[in-house]
């Protein structure tokens, strides 16, 4: 406790950051600290993508102490432990989940397994104080696209998902085709700004008549045709049409999904989650769409769009308040479902 | 299953084709076999992989890997561990994440974008090339 608050430290460890939230009451953010972000390279020497458990073990007691400092408590003042213990990169998960029933064990408190894509919708509790389920769920990161239904706290039911490629790593890998580099949500959603969205035509992939199941895999292939076939016939390619169009195709058929499962389910919000949150034309148009049929749209800010350990304490808390809790033998699940 | 395989060349005219060579690849797997996919975006490495855990009997939906390096699926004849090493630099950086582990193990490993890390691939890995051809929807396997 601190001044009378319930204390959650939230620890996130499932792919490539290693990173700490801690909450007051569940809701209130009193520290977001992200490995990516701090200077622990210094002293290990260079910068490692944190794929390997290895960095994840050398940043988790810095990136702990220097949530506990930026929330003003101390290991003492925290009542609960909540970390992912899936889906991700087992090496990865497995640091977390150590890391939590250490502390736990060693300050005597609750510790509650996340599924990191709980986390992800929690999110937007931590951003939006009013919020409550029952919403539907649009999560878009560079591993998962999915639409959920989000019943009450951490029970959610998957409706759909990539039968191939996320659509961040759509974003990512097209835009490595036409040369825009890494990292390709900000390049392609810049560069589309200045495009033409209708110049290049990509197929709207919506799969069989009422899934909510994506397919963004043929975008590559699709990008890679067009700029050979302008090559071909001596054309100059516009970078920033392409981009546009390809963008256009991969956020027209998430809101229309999107917008398609609200409506069949009655929510009447969407929540999105995710680090592909964050592109302005999938806002744009989702916020567009959602008022045709007066539903409302959340999304977090992108410091909470993309993977941190708030949004696990977060999760943990309302699952501890519904009198969930994991034990010492809790193993990360690399291949966890919703 | 290396010695049923030569080294050759093989044209794949379509999806279909595709399919039947996945499956054939999945009907000949025995535990600790180790597959290796090369070749661009947009190539079919992928494609080819869901047909191959199609053929072991995986009922679950396989995605990419990418984002998580290694996915694991279990509702198959044989477990499948599908490695996609895109964002990887190297062979020690699938050591770190103890890759190697998995090619001695239960189950059928592929590893697509392995010439990122060929210095860790086990010997008797089969390496298979995948290019495009000037047909549309072709493509050209090189098996080695």
């Amino acid at each position: 406790m601190l001044n009378g608050k319930h204390i959650t430290l939230g620890i996130e460890s499932s792919c490539d950051e290693t990173a700490i939230g801690i909450v007051a009451n569940g809701r209130e953010m009193l520290a977001n600290v992200i490995s990516s972000q701090i200077d622990i390279h210094t002293e290990y020497g260079g910068v490692v993508p944190e794929i390997a458990s290895r960095k994840h073990l050398e940043n988790i007691n810095a990136v702990i102490d220097k949530a506990l400092e930026e929330a003003g408590c101390t290991i003492d003042d925290v009542d609960l432990i909540g970390v992912a213990y899936g889906p991700g990169l087992v090496g990865a998960l497995l640091i977390g989940v150590a890391a939590a029933k250490a502390i736990a064990y060693a300050k005597d408190i609750p510790l509650v397994g996340v599924n990191h894509m709980h986390g992800h919708i929690a999110a937007n509790y931590i951003e939006h104080l009013e919020l409550e389920p029952p919403f539907m769920g649009l999560v878009v990161s560079g591993g998962h696209t999915n639409i959920i239904n989000v019943k009450e706290y951490n029970t959610c039911e998957k409706l759909g998902g990539t039968r191939d490629d996320a659509a961040g790593e759509a974003f990512d890998k097209v835009a490595r085709v036409i040369g825009l580099g890494y990292p390709g949500g900000p390049k392609v959603d810049k560069a589309a700004k200045s495009g033409n969205k209708d110049a290049v035509a990509f197929k709207r992939v919506y799969l069989e008549n009422g899934s909510y199941d994506f397919s963004f895999s043929g975008l590559k292939t699709q990008a890679l045709n067009y700029i050979n076939t302008e090559r071909q016939t001596g054309r100059e390619i516009n970078v920033n049409d392409l981009a546009a169009s390809f963008q256009e195709a991969v956020v027209e058929v998430l809101v229309n999904k999107a917008v398609g499962a609200a409506l069949e389910f009655g929510q009447k919000r969407i929540v999105m989650a995710g680090g592909v949150s964050s592109n302005s034309r999938l806002r744009e148009l989702i916020t567009e769409e959602a008022a045709k049929h007066g539903i409302e749209i959340c999304v977090p800010s992108p410091i909470l769009c993309t993977d941190n350990g708030v949004m696990i304490a977060c999760s943990a808390y309302y699952a501890h308040l519904k009198g969930e809790s994991s034990g010492y033998d809790m193993d990360a699940v690399p291949g966890l479902e919703f | 299953m290396k010695e049923t395989l030569q080294s050759k060349t093989i044209i794949l005219k379509n999806e279909t084709e595709t399919e039947a060579f996945g499956l054939m690849l999945a009907q000949n797997a025995e535990p600790g076999d180790v597959i290796g996919l090369v070749g661009d975006l947009g190539t079919g490495k992928t494609a080819l992989s869901k047909y191959i855990a199609r053929g072991l009997g995986v009922t679950e939906t396989v995605s990419s890997p990418t984002f998580n390096i290694v996915k694991e699926y279990s509702s198959g004849r044989l477990p499948l561990y599908h490695f996609d090493v895109y964002r990887l630099s190297d062979g020690e950086e699938l050591l770190d994440i103890g890759g190697d582990e998995f090619f001695d193990g239960d189950g059928l490993c592929i590893v697509e974008w392995a010439d990122i890390v060929l210095s860790v691939m086990p010997e008797d890995a089969i390496l298979i090339r995948i290019e495009y051809t000037d047909n549309d929807g072709e493509r050209m396997l090189t098996i080695c």
